[in-house]
């Protein structure tokens, strides 16, 4: 069942034909779907043939098939992994019983709540990210964009598929709210703070697609381990999708800090003024954006301790990073973690127990793996002969969410009072300034090979094409 | 266990760190868990990976496609990888000859180390005579070639085929129209091979009165036919409507073909050819060199593998296309070239008069492409194949001589093996 028929209206390995009524309630849904891509997807890019890359089945060989597609004509629809008829739950309470097809009745709402927020992400961060192609720094960039675009697209229709097939009326009007909801809105707007967030500028969007698409990396692994199985094989197959979408973000943010330390070594200089005045993005910048949205994007996952995390956990849902590769006995109780908080001014830290804190656990994961990635960056200086290195910021740091929300901190984890954060809060975090300086570097370059001046070229091309490749053809 | 390991040599896979991005996506989905990481890299067990590429075309930065030839007993390891921090380089020759593997087993590592000529050598040697590029092109098939019938109807007496298909396969429009001509052959039998051309004689006769003599044109179908199963075949025709010069001449035989109907007949004679022949061998690689309907022989042979892959019965060998034409819209089966699967056949196209670009021929892609091919001149399984307009024969022998000369390979050995070993064919017109 890999193979993805494409002649259905929505097209889709699920066997959607044989379930009339889910079909019916599904292809309601798609003229608002097409409606609200028209409304809030990409702006002015309606005549764009842009290469994209389709699925069309779900295994190795099929589902990166590229062409020029207009992205109103990518063929979204919904794509689940092959199944294993004899999986079995491998943590929680359950463990070792047959892994679920259906929603058991008590975690009907949990699971449901689940897939709501995580699907609200999806159209969030297409509606962040809509203005973006008006200011591509190539046609090379506009065509990952508008690749992420449409990919989170159909994360949110593989959401919507499990709301409309497990959830009846009230996953069909959770469905009609995920499209109602905007990014920003302040009457109605998406549930996770990151994602009201602006996306005002292309350094912004690389680093969103860094750390943020990352924590799309880690939540859809804690669910790819979930017992019910359409949520474990619907969230696999986005994984797969996802890992373009932070090549996008760690090549770029690689990218610019090579066009910046180019610039710096032309000019002989550390000088952010004279960086600046060459037109590339000086690395104070680039430090204060990453700070943000690490931080912004740290958040994500939840507060550090969470009754909520723990009954995920143990009833089945969602699972850690990595489960299956675990060597404990991935039932966790018992057992402590340590997290954060701030006693008579200081950071201490102290036990709790592990399975309220696994929300912490999966964030250490992210952690983890998102410095490791920052140290990739500091190669691209370090080849450079700049001796300037990224670091992340403290994990206390300018969080809004948990017993270390409101806290102010400076980057290397020091308590602050308000008089010293005040003071040096653009030293740490993007001014009203840097944001202006980055925005008038924002002019639009879309000749093929052609690069803004911030920005260096790519390495290769995407699927082999060469870098020149016209990959948006303008209608 | 492949056989390539068993011989003490493997292409090892690796990945390269300085690209990849963490993502996971090749570890899962990895059908042989070959795959695995630490917190520093993701790497591939040699003694697990069977060289399946289904990772390849899923990772989104191209750092996985990265090959190593290595003794088996040096193959590195998942612990030394871990620490890398960028790729090692390629064994050299001597390093590999040190390792015992030999230089002249033309196994499937294709080690075929020969020494790099040294300065004093190079100073003695004469002022290089003129490149004569057909000498190196083989008169024999290769040695996993299936047999191929020759001859069969003579020009003498010839047999009757009826079209079943004939579309343009280029964009309609053009001067510089192509169609895609089927032939069935019906119970008559008419066995061809992949690179093989039948005759086609056009009707009525010339300006002294005499029969026109047939035209031939090489086969663009597999062996099993344009349709699986039948006994057809097709033919990529240009319709010629000038001559060398540019002059305006109705080619007499090309707009025969390219206007016949469905349910018309023609005169076939042959087939023809012997030594312009794909491999059999299913890890044999294959380079195509070709322009315009010298496509047909490279579709043939495309076909085939794709067919046979299709049946499980395709163990990784490369395919690698060079295809050169004025533009895109003159490209025969541009289309059906796109939808074919990125690991499954490398392919490069040049045009030489697409609107404000520079002009690119097939050369210029091989001579980007130097790495890729280098590693194939030095595996004794690679086959090349050149087919297509004269004068694009000495350019691509050209760069195929440098591309072997910049890795170090000596061209005048490689090219005689190449020749003798049937792994160079060039047909050219």
């Amino acid at each position: 069942m890999s193979t993805i028929n494409y002649s259905e209206k929505i097209p889709n390995n699920v066997n959607l034909g044989e379930d009339r009524t889910l079909q019916r309630a599904l292809e309601g849904w798609q003229p608002n779907f097409i409606n609200w891509w028209d409304d809030v997807g990409p702006e002015g890019s309606t005549n764009h043939e842009v290469y994209l890359r389709t699925a069309v089945s779900v295994d190795p060989q099929g589902w990166a098939q590229f062409g020029h597609v207009k992205m109103r004509d990518y063929r979204w629809g919904i794509f689940l992994n092959p199944g294993d008829a004899n999986r079995e739950i491998h943590f929680g309470d359950h463990k070792g019983e047959k892994a679920w097809q259906d929603v058991p009745g008590e975690h009907r709402a949990n699971l449901r709540r689940i897939i709501v927020t995580q699907g609200d992400t999806e159209p969030a961060s297409v509606e962040q990210q809509r203005h973006l192609g008006l200011t591509a720094p190539s046609m090379y960039d506009l065509r990952n964009l508008f690749q992420i675009n449409v990919e989170e697209g159909r994360h949110l229709w593989a959401m919507v598929y499990l709301l409309h097939k497990h959830f009846g009326r009230d996953g069909r009007e959770e469905a009609e709210a995920l499209l109602q909801r905007t990014s920003g809105d302040e009457n109605n707007p998406r549930i996770l703070g990151a994602f009201n967030e602006r996306t005002p500028d292309w350094l912004a969007f690389f680093m969103f697609t860094y750390f943020t698409d990352r924590d799309g990396k880690f939540q859809l692994s804690a669910l790819a381990e979930s017992a019910f199985d359409p949520l474990a094989r619907t969230t696999k197959f986005m994984l797969t999708e996802e890992a373009h979408h932070m090549f996008v973000g760690e090549s770029g943010v690689s990218r610019v800090l090579a066009r910046t330390a180019q610039v710096m070594n032309e000019l002989k200089t550390d000088d952010a003024q004279k960086v600046r005045a060459a037109g590339a993005i000086d690395l104070g910048t680039i430090q204060r954006y990453l700070n943000f949205h690490y931080s912004v994007t740290i958040d994500l996952f939840g507060a550090d301790q969470s009754s909520n995390a723990a009954i995920f956990y143990s009833s089945g849902l969602k699972g850690r990073y990595e489960e299956g590769k675990r060597t404990d006995d991935h039932v966790l109780k018992g057992q402590t973690y340590k997290v954060l908080e701030v006693k008579d001014g200081q950071l201490v830290e102290k036990d709790v127990p592990m399975l309220n804190a696994l929300n912490e656990v999966l964030r250490d994961d992210f952690i983890k793996d998102s410095v490791a990635g920052v140290g990739r960056w500091n190669k691209v200086l370090e080849k450079a002969g700049i001796p300037t290195r990224l670091v992340v910021p403290h994990k206390a740091f300018n969080r809004q969410i948990g017993a270390l929300a409101g806290i102010k901190m400076s980057p290397e984890g020091r308590v602050v009072n308000e008089v010293e954060w005040a003071a040096r809060k653009n030293e740490w975090l993007p001014s009203a300034e840097d944001f202006a300086f980055v925005a008038s570097l924002m002019g639009r370059v879309v000749e093929p090979g052609k690069f803004a001046g911030w920005i260096s070229p790519p390495v290769m091309g995407i699927n082999r094409q060469p870098v020149d490749f016209e990959y948006v053809r303008f209608g | 266990m492949d056989m390539a390991v068993e011989a003490g040599v493997i292409k090892q896979h690796l990945i390269d760190p300085e690209i990849c991005i963490r993502c996971n996506t090749c570890e899962a989905t990895c059908p042989v868990n070959a795959i695995t990481h630490d917190d520093n890299n993701y790497v591939v067990r040699a003694d697990i990976c069977n060289g399946c590429m289904a990772c390849i075309s899923p990772c989104p930065t191209g750092s996985i496609d990265n090959w190593r030839t290595m003794p088996v007993v040096r193959a590195y390891s998942i612990e030394e990888q871990f620490t890398w921090e960028s790729l090692p380089a390629e064994l050299s020759p001597e390093e590999l000859e040190a390792a015992g593997v030999a230089a002249d087993t033309g196994d499937e590592a294709g080690a075929a180390p020969t020494p790099v000529p040294t300065q004093a050598q190079a100073a003695a040697e004469p002022v290089e005579p003129v490149f004569n590029s057909a000498q190196y092109g083989a008169t024999v098939p290769p040695w996993s070639a299936a047999h191929a019938y020759t001859n069969l109807f003579p020009p003498k007496s010839p047999t009757t085929a009826t079209v079943v298909g004939n579309f343009n396969c280029t964009e309609a429009g053009f001067d510089s129209e192509t169609h895609h001509i089927v032939l069935d052959f019906g119970v008559v039998p008419f066995p061809v091979l992949e690179g093989q051309s039948i005759g086609i004689i056009p009707p009525g006769v010339d300006a002294i009165g005499k029969r026109h003599h047939a035209r031939q044109y090489s086969v663009a179908s597999p062996r099993n036919g344009e349709r699986p199963g039948y006994n057809n075949v097709s033919l990529t025709v240009k319709r010629v409507t000038e001559d060398h010069q540019g002059d305006p001449v109705r080619g007499v035989c090309s707009n025969y073909v390219c206007d016949l109907k469905v349910g018309d007949t023609v005169q076939v004679v042959g087939p023809f050819g012997a030594s312009f022949l794909m491999p059999n061998h299913p890890k044999s690689h294959i380079v195509m060199i070709c322009t315009g309907t010298g496509s047909a022989p490279m579709r043939a042979m495309t076909e085939w593998r794709r067919r046979l892959r299709k049946s499980g019965k395709f163990e990784g060998g490369k395919l690698m296309l060079f295809f050169g034409a004025r533009t895109q819209q003159e490209l025969p089966y541009f289309g059906p070239l796109q939808s074919l699967p990125k690991d499954f056949i490398d392919i490069n196209l040049a045009f030489s008069r697409t609107p404000g670009q520079p002009k690119r021929y097939v050369q210029d892609l091989m001579r980007e492409r130097a790495a890729d091919l280098a590693a194939l001149l030095k595996d004794g399984a690679s086959h090349f194949y050149v087919c297509g307009l004269k004068s694009m024969e000495e350019g691509v022998v050209l760069a195929l001589r440098d591309v072997a000369k910049e890795a170090g390979l000596d061209w005048d050995t490689v090219g005689a093996a190449l020749k003798r070993e049937g792994r160079l064919h060039l047909e050219t017109y």
